[in-house]
């Protein structure tokens, strides 16, 4: 088991980059009065086969080589229903994934969310030939990073360089704090 | 809200050093088994240490990366380094304290920190 959503999020995001996806969308939307929390990772991908979907939910199947069971997915889906939430994933071969896992807030079940900031950044500076957008939303209150605006204005110098690395986990923290305010999630 | 002006301010800092970090055969590779059994066994915050600590140091010619399963995830968090021209290190069961002290003493130093390499755990 993961100790965090967000190490789920960190896990799961992978399965894009291995989908050879080039655009990556994360979103984490809390509402505290509605107790809510949902989380989707969309990608354009490689995308699955209706098959293929059923299997990825199964811990035993796996496209690895190297051992034969494949948790991620599993591990995901069970930190969002044992709180009573709902998860899905819906794929079209081709196109892209789209995974959604959402929580109920208030449940003693419910993992902390913990460091999306880090995750994001370590996604985002790790996968540099991929774009990803992330948007964070508590109680209507939002920011988003979007890479490729980065990219827009930073024109070659690379996303993983040591001081627009720092900045982007300065950026996804002020924003972060900003968003939550008195919030903990 | 921080500002995308900052980020402008950065790329002018950088656009002159650009390519200083070009890809060679003489860079020290530095991967991180982030699957599944890695980052529930606490692989983000050894990566995070050892990137934190190449660029702290400026290790300029290290480039900290990640992989998939290893296939040994009993020993997860594991770190491989592999220098050029040199066989590959792995480290097994790491931990940020271990990892930057793989930082100071293999990096830095060159002296394979061998407590906690793969060859000394008994299997």
């Amino acid at each position: 088991m993961m100790t965090e959503i967000a190490l789920n999020v960190l896990d799961v995001a992978q399965n894009s980059v291995r989908a050879q996806a080039t655009l990556v969308c994360i979103c984490v939307m809390a509402d505290t009065q509605a107790d809510r929390m949902d989380i989707t990772i969309e990608d354009n991908g490689c995308g699955m086969s209706p098959e293929e979907i059923r299997q990825v939910e199964d811990p035993f199947f796996t496209t690895r080589k190297t051992r034969k069971v494949g948790l991620g997915v599993p591990f995901f889906k069970y930190s969002a229903q044992c709180t009573g939430g709902d998860f899905k994933i819906t794929s079209t071969k081709g196109q892209g994934t789209k995974v959604s896992a959402s929580y109920v807030l208030s449940s003693i079940d419910r993992m902390p969310l913990g460091d999306m900031p880090g995750t994001v950044h370590t996604l985002v500076t790790l996968n540099t030939h991929i774009d990803f957008v992330y948007t964070y939303t508590v109680n209507g209150r939002s920011f988003t990073l979007d890479t490729r605006e980065f990219r827009d204005i930073l024109g070659d110098v690379p996303l993983n360089a040591p001081e627009v690395s720092s900045y982007i986990e300065e950026y996804l923290w002020e924003n972060t704090r900003e968003v939550n305010q008195d919030i903990v999630l | 809200m921080k500002s995308l002006a900052e980020l402008k301010a950065i790329r002018e800092r950088m656009q002159s050093q650009v390519g200083m970090r070009a890809e060679d055969d003489s860079q020290t590779r530095v991967v991180v088994g982030m699957a599944t059994c890695g980052i529930a066994s606490g692989a983000r915050p050894v990566l995070k240490a050892l990137s934190d600590a190449v660029q702290e140091k400026k290790l300029s010619n290290v480039m900290v990366t990640q992989t998939g399963c290893i296939g040994l995830c009993k020993y997860e968090p594991i770190v491989e380094v592999m220098e050029p021209g040199k066989e590959k290190v792995t480290y097994v069961k790491m931990t940020p304290e271990k990892a930057l002290e793989v930082v100071e003493q293999h990096l830095i130093r060159g002296q394979v920190v061998t407590d906690y390499t793969l060859g000394n755990i008994k299997l």
